[in-house]
């Protein structure tokens, strides 16, 4: 089979990858040069993770031709795919925390000159190589995790999301590296949230959509738009934008005491710097890509973190949480995606209804069951939930299990919900009851922070929606604005053109100003 | 040439870097022998008759319970745990009785390797189970005990056989110097060379790698379920020599040996291993199989009832742990 294409170093056509009913990929290609840095991109849910656990060698492929100059690739394991050509570096480091460095690359066999070679050219040369892996700076293992893998010298790195953790300066070192792989005969996969990165490394991008390769963009300026656009699809031209509720609560929300203020929130290099508002009567959506934030931001919330800066007010007086039972009484009650942290998987539908309000400590003693019985009913039935599994929830379907997550709370009354992604994983039927509700209780005087990865969930369900990138909050948008071009733009940073110059250059001569300007004399 | 002049020095540095260095990774079993030393000197104190008599008894005492430490070692350090270990001895122990019972010299030599055999036979079934079943690891070799237990008492039900005299020579009396016991010295031997070369190896190096951080090691390319089976293959290989020093210790096979799982675990966690995986080594297990035998001979000799005696070794257990674990958070702090 020299019929293919030769000057191809990774060829991958037709590769599908179904798990049970769900389809994660359905026909994805990627077609890499050799000296080429070739970017990734996808939106959440596009099949950009199980293509890349396919080509380091976690997944198998259901369809689909993979060669690697011109070999068949099959691997099922992450070695087997290092003998095929491929070496990853993942988002979270991969060396074992309990050995010392050069045992780590003892396990992979790499040899150490050559790994303290690529660590001088990422400016890390004074690193230790006898010093244990779990007492490293997490950009340090980043950097190692790197430098590993550029030793081993494979045909094809796949690097994804790696410079998500990293500080700016080490961030310019890894680029600069990874731009001098261009025009040599080996080849670079570059998956990255920031489209300034792919800008600044990337020859060519494939764009995923809904488990297909949509195209292949040149990578020039000004091509970032042509990459959202293609990671967008139908939507940026289609009209499918909900026109927005005009809710007449959030509509004063504006003189009304907030009832939860965060002030420069801030938690180590994750969160930083965090203001926002939620008043009574509205639904803020919190858009973000995975990993910027939104999980600490969430944690704070709830008490199950203590942010190490910034204060939080809840109705106005000052709050620290020290553990989820403070943020409850405090009435913010927390909805979380994964329903298996929520849940007594094993106990009846009634007893996880009924248990935030009779785990009280001052409740402790016989339990009032006919008002329990009340409040449970009156809980089943504002939520729909189907019963008829009820004497343990993990037989419900994922939907319903979602609903008696919030029917916890609903059953004593919400002041205020904080909902972590509550539509992950769930059929469309649930969602549409599961946003009606979001805004019942609104429209009853809750407040209501909903972080989600459905971008058009935002306009269905929310008032408006605040933007977080790198930690901080970028932008807020009303919810007229929300759509979902806009909102990726924004998730992305990518700002309105018009912002920055004049902003930055009255700022310079501000400063020039208050310095006594140049040549002023004293 | 002149590089013969200078290797002596620097070689000595070098040694003396080395000896600092391991000394910085293993504060907790440089405490241990601390430790160790105390309690040899409050025996000493307790009893001032207390000498080489005793220390044979001792060395003789520890070494199937030291065994089943190492064993258990083994499987923990690579993020497993075996409940099985007692009754793996149980099994090694009326093996080798029965077979040996009214042999020869010679032919006792392969039934011993036979039993080794064995050993890893059963311990590689255990962690086959482990690994393929996918059920936890705690629940296969709690059910595998049962089975394991059963099929002791089926080859024997009340002890019996015999050993080679051989085989009791090996352990009992001193090598040369009185205070030198040859079970001592039989342990270390035995651990010496079968652990070190491993430890040296990147089969060494897996098996804590699988214990720290399995999908860290996975995505190194360490091929964690063969490495999780011979991880367990040899916690019953050397549960199978603590079944044969029960054996060679007490003339007869033990059927039924008594609380060693249970003693196995107590004794690697004062020795340092992490339960939680990948942490800890073979030494300070070893040692903490002698502390706490010398703790409850001390006990005995001040005349504390033995019921108490455990309790006491119960507290002191704690007490250890926890104080070191208060000494590891100001180290982090500092």
């Amino acid at each position: 089979m020299i019929d293919g294409t030769p000057d191809l170093l990774l060829n991958a056509t037709g590769v599908a990858k179904h798990y049970g009913a769900v389809v994660a990929l359905r026909s994805a290609s990627l077609a890499v040069r050799p000296g080429e840095v070739h970017a990734l991109m996808g939106a959440n849910g596009a099949g950009k993770s199980t293509l890349v656990k396919i080509l380091s060698g976690g997944v198998h492929a259901d369809h689909g031709t993979i060669d690697v100059r011109g070999r068949p690739f099959a691997a099922r394991s992450p070695a087997e795919a290092r003998r095929g050509g491929i070496v990853s570096v993942y988002q979270e480091p991969s060396l074992v925390p309990d050995l010392d460095v050069r045992s780590n690359l003892r396990l992979t066999q790499t040899p150490p000159e050559a790994v303290r070679h690529w660590l001088a050219e990422l400016g890390l040369p004074e690193l230790d190589l006898a010093s244990f892996a779990r007492d490293l700076p997490l950009a340090s293992l980043r950097i190692i995790d790197l430098a590993r893998a550029l030793a081993m010298e494979p045909d094809i790195l796949m690097l994804d999301e790696m410079t998500a953790a990293l500080p700016a300066n080490l961030t310019e070192r890894v680029l600069e590296v990874i731009g001098r792989r261009r025009g040599t005969d080996r080849s670079v996969i570059f998956i990255s949230h920031r489209l300034i990165e792919i800008g600044a490394v990337c020859d060519r991008a494939t764009v995923l959509r809904e488990g297909s390769t949509v195209g292949v963009v040149d990578v020039t300026a000004g091509s970032e738009d042509r990459i959202v656009a293609l990671m967008l699809g139908d939507i940026v031209r289609g009209g499918m934008v909900v026109p927005a509720e005009e809710s007449p609560i959030a509509a004063r929300a504006a003189d009304a005491v907030s009832r939860l203020t965060a002030r420069n929130l801030t938690v180590g290099t994750k969160l930083s710097d965090v203001t926002f508002d939620l008043y009574p009567g509205e639904v803020l959506g919190v858009v973000a890509l995975e990993g910027q934030g939104q999980d600490e931001l969430f944690d704070i919330l709830s008490g199950s973190e203590r942010p190490s800066g910034g204060e939080l007010l809840v109705d106005g007086v000052g709050r620290s949480f020290r553990h989820p039972a403070d943020a409850i009484r405090a009435g913010l009650v927390y909805v979380p995606a994964d329903r298996a942290e929520a849940l007594l998987m094993q106990r009846s539908v009634r007893e996880n209804i009924a248990l935030p309000f009779t785990a009280r400590f001052g409740a402790w003693g016989p339990i009032d069951l006919r008002d329990e019985r009340r409040k449970v009913n009156g809980a089943i039935a504002t939520l729909q939930i189907d019963t008829r599994a009820a004497r343990e929830v993990r037989r419900l379907s994922g939907g319903n299990q979602q609903k008696v997550t919030i029917a916890r709370w609903v059953a004593g009354g919400v002041r205020t919900m904080l909902c972590f992604d509550p539509t992950r994983g769930i059929d469309i039927g649930t969602k549409q009851q599961i946003y009606q509700l979001l805004r019942d209780l609104a429209a009853a005087g809750a407040a209501v922070l909903l972080y989600t990865s459905e971008l058009k969930e935002i306009q269905l369900a929310c008032d408006r929606a605040i933007v977080i990138f790198g930690g901080r909050i970028v932008a807020e948008i009303a919810v007229a604005d929300a759509d979902e071009a806009t909102l990726l733009r924004a998730a992305y940073d990518l700002r309105p053109e018009e912002l920055m110059p004049e902003e930055i250059a009255s700022a310079a001569v501000a400063v020039e100003a208050a310095d006594g300007g140049p040549g002023s004399p004293p | 040439m002149s590089a013969s002049i200078e290797t002596t020095p620097r070689g000595r540095t070098a040694l003396a870097e080395v000896a600092v260095a391991w000394a910085r990774r293993n504060t907790w079993t440089l405490g241990l022998i601390g430790l160790l030393v105390v309690f040899l000197s409050l025996t000493k104190l307790i009893q001032p008759n207390y000498g080489a008599p005793g220390i044979q008894g001792l060395a003789i005492s520890i070494l199937p319970i030291a065994f089943a430490a190492v064993a258990q070692a083994i499987v923990v350090m690579s993020g497993g745990i075996d409940l099985s270990v007692g009754p793996m001895m149980a099994l090694a122990s009326v093996t080798s009785a029965v077979l040996m019972k009214g042999q020869t010299e010679l032919v006792a030599i392969p039934i011993v390797l036979g039993v080794l055999v064995l050993g890893l036979a059963v311990g590689a079934i255990n962690g086959g189970l482990v690994v393929v079943t996918r059920v936890p690891d705690i629940v296969v070799t709690l059910a595998m005990s049962f089975v394991w237990a059963g099929a002791a008492l089926l080859i024997l039900n009340t002890p019996g056989g015999g050993a080679a005299p051989w085989l009791m020579a090996m352990i009992s009396g001193p090598l040369g110097n009185p205070w030198i016991p040859k079970a001592l010295i039989l342990l270390a031997v035995i651990v010496a060379v079968v652990w070190i070369p491993l430890r040296r190896s990147t089969l060494g190096l897996s098996l804590y790698a699988i214990g720290s951080h399995p999908l860290a090691a996975f995505r190194s390319g360490v091929p964690v379920g063969r490495t999780k089976i011979l991880a367990y293959a040899l916690t019953g290989f050397f549960s199978a020599l603590g079944g044969l020093a029960l054996t060679a210790s007490a003339g007869v096979g033990a059927p039924v040996p008594g609380s060693y799982t249970l003693q196995s675990i107590a004794a690697i966690v004062l020795g340092g291993v992490s339960l939680a995986g990948g942490r800890g080594g073979l030494l300070g297990p070893i040692i903490a199989v002698i502390v706490l035998a010398l703790v409850r001979t001390d006990l005995t000799f001040i005349g504390v009832d033995p019921n108490w005696g455990t309790a006491i070794q119960g507290a002191i257990l704690i007490g250890v742990v926890m104080f070191g674990s208060v000494l590891a958070m100001r180290k982090v702090r500092a």
